[in-house]
């Protein structure tokens, strides 16, 4: 007998065994054959210790399959602590879409998203929405598009203004809560509001990651208990200087990198 | 009138308000958030409020764009 993985479960089967027998007796319909990275022939005879992977072209993955793929990639414990967390997103911008992004391709398992506004196009320079989407409401544009890479991740949405009366009843229940607003009064309000109302949840937020300055700049710091400040502190978006796809994205990956680390009881700064 | 500003001593005459100390650091009330004595505050709202002797006041700036 050897052992092989088959779609990233283990099996043992018999040494002589060739991928075509593999095949009929556990993925009849496969029309994509791949063994160890590469496209391999029905009558390849398998060895110990092969990666094979066998796909219907155009089949979505039962949230069993997937779960298992998640839980391969990421190992059992981690896959199953992220995928119990609830993470509240305020802004689904540049920072916004990016973070959820990011956190459902990990297999978060809820998510939590505001905001007030409309896929604009001069928008798509660094947010995650397609030209087809202009016009729709950020938060169902989002949440379209991050049913399409996991639709088993829980996803909420309100499409409104947060203020510090609404903001523990539209983010109740979150592990951790992230800041991904645009307007820096809009950055302070939702940073203050949390720190008097819900001092106990971690707060990621982020401040200075315009323009095309070093990426190197941009730091995850501790800035006090529960509180993370992500950026370079400096570089406003302003006219001569604007927002860019990279370094908005190496921001918002600073922060979906502290929410994954806080969850998994770690430091992120 | 001394004060402790993000750690560090700082000096300012009598009566300082809030707003008053941070247009002299050039900040807009409106883009920081406050600590003052472990209080956090909407520096916005506490424009009026004054500085008094020992305080200890944290500002965290936050500058635009996401």
């Amino acid at each position: 007998m050897i052992s092989i993985l088959v779609n990233e479960s283990s099996l043992k089967i018999e040494q002589t065994t060739r991928l075509s027998q593999l095949q009929t007796q556990h993925k009849p319909d496969a029309d994509l054959l791949i063994v160890n990275g590469f496209p391999a022939k029905p009558d390849y005879q398998l060895c110990q210790g092969d990666q094979v992977v066998m796909i219907k072209r155009g089949e979505i993955p039962s949230a069993e399959q997937l779960e298992a793929l998640m839980m391969a990639r990421h190992t059992p414990g981690v896959h199953a602590l992220i995928s119990k967390s609830c993470v509240g997103i305020a802004g689904a911008g540049g920072l916004g879409s990016n973070i959820a992004i990011a956190l459902a391709r990990v297999g978060i398992g809820k998510l939590i998203i505001a905001d007030f506004d409309l896929v604009e196009p001069s928008n798509l320079n660094r947010q995650q929405y397609f030209i087809d989407q202009i016009g729709q409401p950020k938060v169902a544009a989002l949440k379209e598009n991050l049913q399409r890479i996991n639709p088993y991740v829980e996803i909420e949405t309100f499409m409104g203004r947060i203020d510090p009366q609404n903001l523990r009843q539209i983010f109740a229940g979150v592990d951790v809560m992230v800041e991904a607003f645009d307007a820096p009064d809009q950055k302070a309000m939702l940073t203050a509001a949390h720190l008097q109302q819900a001092a106990e949840c971690p707060l990621v937020a982020a401040s200075g990651m315009a323009g095309y300055e070093s990426s190197n700049s941009i730091t995850t710091q501790k800035n006090r208990n529960n509180f993370y400040l992500i950026g370079d502190q400096q570089n406003a978006a302003q006219p001569g200087q604007g927002l860019m796809a990279p370094r908005v994205s190496i921001a918002a990956g600073h922060q979906a990198n502290a929410v994954l680390r806080l969850l998994l009881g770690e430091e992120p700064a | 009138m001394n004060f402790q500003l993000n750690g560090q001593s700082h000096q300012t005459v009598a009566g300082t308000t809030i707003g008053s100390l941070l247009a002299e650091l050039q900040l807009q009330p409106e883009r920081v958030v406050l600590e003052l004595n472990q209080v956090i505050l909407n520096a916005n709202e506490y424009r009026e409020q004054q500085l008094k002797e020992g305080d200890k006041l944290e500002i965290i700036q936050f500058v635009g764009g996401g």
